[in-house]
């Protein structure tokens, strides 16, 4: 068997570009387990003795530092708002997106087409050009720093999203499929249900996902138009950074938290969408 | 008085008039088949008797009830698509039950269970209950679909041309075997086709869609021997009917045919008048022979091909009028093509049509 120097160089050329992905992230992961001193040396240590000091000041929410006054974090409470605005701001989105989606897919309106867009290009703004006005509004009605205000605006981003993923999903069922159903017996929620739901699922699944990640991600939103009251963790990250010192451990421990939602959901959901690609098949 | 009666149904897509001024009476338990050429509009006349479309104009009454208001899922009807449109997510067994588990029949778990394997086992398809739709056949497909649309009895079962997508030889079998396993549910029929062949064989009567309307509605028989026009004659028979144009002259039991120079008798008992119109003789009904009769023509050989076991040969009379001719495999070995050929015609076999209308003259 002759040594193919093509797929040498090619394995050499995946490990690169996986290492230049993955090692910030391996990076931080390390860094989580280190105390300041030990991230602060002048040559990084390869070796070093693992703690879970991080982690637990990040759970109690306090961390002493040596020769400075005890610092306090609220990570424990972003974490929990991070969660609200998501898995809210995703229901939402669900509640709302999959019936509009559904109504796009099958019934040609008046004006659909246009409504349609119009909602996509929403995405098109750039979020900066509308928080200043929504920031004034939202005062002005008392919507400022609430869950309400920011679900609500999140939904300019992930309703569109999943609206246009879902539609595509929900047009390619025959409708031959639903109307079988309404044939059986079946009223015309039931096949909503138990027929187009169910087979438009790896849409569902996937739109979801990057809606949560949308969410869960969000920055600008929440740290105009909240306090530190409902900030998620992706502005309540920045209260570990004072005047008097740079916890970069604790910092790295919040990063490797705040991934773990994401992630999880994200092996959870890969199971639909791998499913989804399979199911199709209607005729021969 | 009939079971389902249709009058004056209409529908139209946008300028397309689809189905105009429709109208059929169907018995209860009748195979009624509708027949007609591809975009004739039987898939939608489907979809409106089902409640899938809705009417522009007309009335359907079932069970001297008028339903056209009424959602599909209470129409009592039921039809098998001919993409099947099974659920693909569901296990056939779950696909077949599915009808009885509609919410208002409450029917315990036991007895669906019961049911859903006697309809398995009618179509054959009991060893399949548990596999997904991508998982069977096309034939196993079309008979999971069509134990789906029997297994409730609904007072009608609609079959959207359910033998189109499966193999020529599960097609012969379903044929074979349908009116067998549709006698068992003792239901009315109606059964799409564009197949003449399969509307004659399973239908108790057959209707004849295009332009919008039925133009025929009778058992097989009386439409294959009576067509009301050209249109319908030409639909039922393959190789299709020969028609020309032609002064027809009569005295007596004879017809004395004049197509363009080209004169011949035709034995045939009929009521029309000497005019000039369209005769049609079917290609099964010309005789075909190296030996010269009485009455017949010499003609000269242009080709001859095989179709579905027999032998159609066209043939070129002196006027240049092409005919078509067929006959059995056996017969045709009796010819020689390289010597002299002659035609004769069956009496009382031919076809007149009205030149501008094509109704039939009779």
């Amino acid at each position: 068997m002759t040594i193919n120097i093509w797929s040498i160089l090619k394995f050499f050329a995946y490990v690169a570009i996986i290492m230049f992905f993955l090692f910030p992230i391996a990076w931080v992961f390390n860094m989580s387990f280190m105390t300041n001193d030990e991230i602060l040396r002048k040559v990084p240590a390869l070796f070093y003795e693992p703690t879970l000091k991080n982690y637990v000041a990040l759970w109690e929410g306090e961390l002493a530092i040596e020769g400075f006054a005890t610092m306090y974090i609220f990570f424990k409470q972003n974490l929990i708002n991070s969660a609200i605005l998501s898995v809210g701001s995703v229901s939402v989105t669900l509640l709302l997106g999959v019936p509009a989606a559904y109504a796009f897919a099958r019934y040609k309106f008046k004006g659909g087409e246009d409504i349609a867009f119009t909602l996509l290009s929403f995405r098109f703004a750039p979020a900066l050009l509308i928080i200043l006005p929504l920031n004034l509004y939202f005062s002005k009605i008392g919507l400022y720093d609430s869950y309400f205000a920011l679900i609500w605006v999140y939904q300019l981003i992930t309703l569109p999203l999943l609206l246009w993923i879902v539609r595509g999903y929900f047009e390619d069922i025959s409708p031959d499929i639903e109307y079988a159903y309404r044939l059986d017996g079946h009223s015309w929620f039931q096949s909503f249900w138990r027929i187009s739901i169910p087979l438009a699922k790896p849409g569902i699944a996937a739109a979801s996902l990057l809606c949560f990640i949308y969410a869960w991600n969000n920055f600008v939103f929440a740290l105009i138009l909240g306090s530190s009251q409902i900030q998620p963790v992706t502005v309540g990250a920045l209260a570990f950074i004072t005047a008097s010192a740079i916890p970069y451990g604790l910092i790295a421990c919040g990063i490797v938290v705040s991934v773990l939602p994401t992630l999880i959901l994200a092996l959870f959901i890969q199971k639909y969408l791998v499913q989804g690609l399979s199911l199709g098949a209607i005729k021969g | 008085m009939s079971y389902l009666t249709l009058e004056n149904l209409s529908k139209s897509f946008k300028d397309d008039k689809v189905i105009s001024n429709l109208n059929a009476k169907i018995d209860k338990g009748e195979f009624f088949v509708v027949f007609g050429p591809s975009g004739s509009g039987k898939t939608v006349l489907l979809r409106l008797l089902s409640g899938i479309m809705l009417l522009d104009n007309g009335e359907i009454e079932m069970n001297s009830q008028v339903i056209n208001e009424f959602q599909p899922e209470e129409r009592d009807i039921s039809m098998a698509f001919q993409n099947f449109a099974l659920y693909p997510h569901m296990k056939a067994y779950d696909n077949i039950a599915s009808p009885l588990r509609a919410n208002n029949k409450n029917i315990p778990d036991d007895e669906i269970d019961q049911k859903v394997k006697e309809v398995a086992s009618l179509l054959k398809i009991e060893h399949v209950l548990t596999q997904f739709p991508k998982e069977l056949s096309n034939g196993q497909k079309q008979r999971t679909s069509l134990a789906r649309s029997l297994i409730s009895k609904p007072s009608v079962v609609l079959l959207d041309d359910p033998l189109r997508n499966v193999d020529a030889k599960i097609r012969f079998e379903m044929r074979l075997e349908l009116p067998r396993v549709l006698k068992e549910f003792n239901t009315t029929v109606i059964y799409v086709t564009q197949d003449f062949r399969e509307a004659m064989a399973l239908g108790d009567k057959i209707a004849v869609l295009y332009d919008g309307k039925f133009n025929d509605i009778d058992t097989p028989k009386n439409i294959y021997l009576n067509p009301s026009s050209l249109t319908t004659a030409k639909l039922f028979g393959d190789p299709t009917i020969n028609n020309f144009t032609a002064s027809v002259k009569k005295e007596g039991n004879l017809l004395f045919v004049d197509a363009d120079g080209e004169k011949f008798k035709l034995k045939r008992k009929t009521n029309i008048q000497d005019c000039r119109c369209i005769v049609g003789i079917r290609p099964e009904d010309i005789i075909l022979s190296n030996e010269p009769s009485d009455e017949s023509i010499e003609v000269e050989f242009r080709t001859k091909t095989p179709l579905n076991l027999r032998i159609v040969f066209l043939v070129k009379l002196k006027s240049g009028l092409e005919l078509l001719c067929s006959m059995t495999e056996e017969e045709s070995r009796l010819i020689n093509e390289n010597n002299k050929l002659y035609i004769s015609f069956l009496d009382e076999r031919s076809y007149f049509f009205d030149v501008e209308t094509k109704r039939n003259l009779e």
